[in-house]
């Protein structure tokens, strides 16, 4: 058992490492850091890095936890199986 | 009918609608008090916690104060949904796993200690309450603009209504009326967004309406409101101003604040299993999106027709919202030139806010007494706050749009309300009496101290709307600095390091508090002369100062960590458990 812990714990990390990477590209990076140099660059009528600032980064957010959603239950499967995590206090 | 009347209708028929839920899910136990019995579901959690999220200041300020901001606005944008990517992957999971009532019980219990505790519930009091007060201020606006009825009595119908579901319903009945005003508040939001997008650009998706060109030409929305804001003198709505290294610090601390903010992480503990916590605030995050993502385009479209609308009017024939929000005291003109046309453009009109005198002046404005400010041509005062609810009138939509908009703004200031009311009373009951000084009382008593804790808090949250401190505004965004400086690295490390003991955790929630609250209270209170970037440290703003807090609080919390001696086994057996899903 104490193996399969750590196996799970090591892959949810990996998980939350990349996904994480990606939520500070879009926000930090392309929203802010890069945003000027973004701007250079149209889309419809938005300046490229004003939509990250202002649209982009939110849709990316949500499309982030849903993946993660995912990724964590089919880990738990993997690890867990079917077991049911939930307490009666 | 006429604005009033439908007001009263819809804000009349809302409220009910609250306190019909509150005695249907009326809570028996401490369960159902603090945690709804752990039996909702993550669709419903996920509204609640978008609608406790989505304070007033979501609702009424955060598009006026982008409209003025323009790209520096962003920070809100990115701060407050990005927050909530951090809270689902790093927190939310294991907090629920954990599974008890209060976030200072996660603290406590982590770090084997009541000082941790104590010093989590004093923290949790400090940044519950300044948030608390700025709910009760909308209230209040919404009621004296609409309801034609004094601020005070607005405040007061505003702490009957939250004391019935609170006290009686607990976090059961904050739950469903969160739910309810929830689908209030974001109707509200988009029906004049969806309405405006079509009159200004044609598309009824505002999202892309704030993309597309203006009715009838070629030209960007966009485009057309860099041009007109820099013929004013303002900077390009689509430019910065602030440096990046501030904006930077701004959106982490508050992203970092809310995963931090014990009202929000609380949502995550009425779910009944770790996978419903994960999935709650995937959700919940769409909810608040719907919102966040129309208020840049509703921004973007009151600061083109705002202009549009007074830019070189006579007083005499301008709008008949501007003259009612001078009544209210949101707007002020001061006519430099004496020629009885309003001139707006870059830089403040008049020193401070408005100080009007009984009289009117020639064209019948209300006459200051500030001093008017002679280094630029700007006639106008305008307080942001009334942007998003003066915006239907703006664009001339019909009145029961005006109406709606009125009840969604209560329903967003009384459901933050309601939800911090209730962290504040269940860290008072539950981790002050129960688990600290009284541990002998029968969980009937608790239930009874956490009503009258409730109770208590209601009453203090309504004399801050009564006499408001002239700093509320500000103190509300710096409940992030402060959330994101001490609770964010304890609840992290309490998750992610096993090694952290208790007297690292104390010294750095207390090193965050010290330093931000000190960095904040020394620009923005005593020393306001300095408050610019020449003496900030980094270039970085009061604003942003919790994130630099934050990271003080790491690095103290691990190097007294280190030298000290590691937590004791059951400890960190519990970290273990946490960790599985």
């Amino acid at each position: 058992m104490q193996l399969n812990k750590d196996g799970y714990w090591k892959e949810n990390i990996k998980i939350l490492v990349s996904l994480l990477s990606v939520w500070f590209l879009v926000s930090f990076g392309f929203g802010i850091l890069l945003s000027d140099w973004l701007d250079q660059f149209q889309l419809g009528g938005f300046k490229l890095g004003f939509w990250f600032a202002q649209q982009g980064s939110i849709y990316i957010f949500i499309i982030l936890i849903f993946i993660y959603i995912h990724l964590l239950n089919k880990l738990d499967k993997k690890y867990f199986g079917d077991r049911d995590s939930g307490d009666d206090n | 009918m006429d604005v009033t009347t439908l007001t009263y209708i819809f804000v009349g028929l809302s409220f009910s609608l609250y306190i019909g839920i509150a005695f249907w899910s009326k809570a028996n136990s401490t369960n159902d008090f603090y945690v709804a019995g752990k039996g909702v579901n993550p669709i419903a959690n996920g509204m609640a916690t978008a609608a406790d999220w989505m304070s007033a200041a979501s609702f009424i300020s955060m598009a006026g104060l982008i409209a003025f901001l323009g790209k520096d606005g962003s920070v809100y944008l990115m701060g407050w949904t990005g927050g909530y990517v951090v809270l689902a992957l790093l927190l939310a999971p294991y907090l629920r796993k954990f599974g008890k009532f209060t976030v200072p019980d996660f603290i406590g219990e982590r770090y084997y200690s009541k000082a941790a505790r104590l010093v989590a519930v004093i923290c949790l009091i400090f940044v519950s309450f300044t948030y608390v007060a700025g709910q009760m201020r909308g209230v209040g606006i919404v009621f004296s603009r609409f309801l034609e009825v004094d601020i005070n009595i607005g405040v007061i119908i505003g702490m009957i209504i939250v004391f019935f579901y609170a006290v009686l319903g607990g976090m059961k009945g904050i739950t469903y009326t969160q739910v309810a005003q929830y689908c209030v508040l974001i109707f509200a939001y988009l029906v004049p967004a969806i309405f405006i997008s079509i009159l200004i650009t044609g598309n009824p998706v505002p999202q892309l309406g704030f993309g597309d060109t203006l009715v009838g030409t070629d030209v960007y929305l966009l485009d057309k409101l860099d041009q007109v804001t820099r013929d004013l003198g303002f900077n390009a709505y689509t430019e910065n101003i602030k440096s990046n290294i501030d904006i930077f610090c701004i959106t982490a601390a508050l992203m970092f604040g809310t995963a931090g903010l014990p009202h929000v992480i609380v949502r995550f503990f009425t779910v009944p299993r770790v996978k419903d916590a994960r999935k709650s605030a995937g959700y919940a995050l769409i909810f608040i999106a719907i919102l966040y993502t129309t208020a840049p385009a509703v921004a973007a479209f009151a600061r083109v027709n705002f202009i549009e609308s007074i830019q070189d009017t006579s007083y005499e024939s301008s709008p008949a919202w501007f003259k009612n929000w001078e009544n209210t005291g949101l707007i002020a003109w001061q006519d430099k030139n004496n020629d009885g046309i309003i001139q707006y453009s870059a830089g403040s009109a008049i020193e401070g806010r408005p100080q009007y005198t009984p009289e009117r002046g020639s064209e019948g404005q209300r006459l200051l007494s500030n001093k008017s400010n002679d280094l630029n041509d700007n006639e106008v005062y305008i307080d942001r706050d009334i942007m998003v609810l003066a915006n239907p009138e703006i664009a001339k939509l019909p009145a029961w749009v005006i109406a709606l908009v009125a009840a969604g703004g209560l329903a967003a200031a009384l459901s933050t309300a309601a939800g911090l009311l209730l962290v504040i009373s269940s860290s008072i009951s539950h981790d002050l009496l129960k688990k600290t000084f009284k541990p002998n009382i029968s969980e009937r008593q608790e239930l009874f101290y956490a009503r009258c804790a409730a109770a208590v808090a209601i009453f203090i949250a309504g004399l801050f709307g009564i006499y408001p401190p002239a700093f509320v505004a500000q103190v509300v965004a710096f409940a992030f600095g402060l959330a994101a400086s001490t609770f964010f690295p304890a609840l992290f490390m309490g998750i992610f390091s096993k090694r952290l003991n208790k007297e690292g955790a104390i010294a750095g929630m207390v090193s965050g508090l010290i330093f931000t609250l000190t960095y904040i209270i020394y620009f923005k209170f005593l020393y306001t002369e300095f408050n610019s970037a020449d003496y900030w440290f980094l270039s970085i703003s009061p604003e942003g100062i919790g994130f630099v807090g934050m990271i003080i609080n790491f690095i103290v919390a691990i190097s007294i960590s280190s030298i000290t001696n590691p937590p004791p086994k059951e400890v960190i057996e519990m970290v273990e458990v946490i960790r599985e899903p």
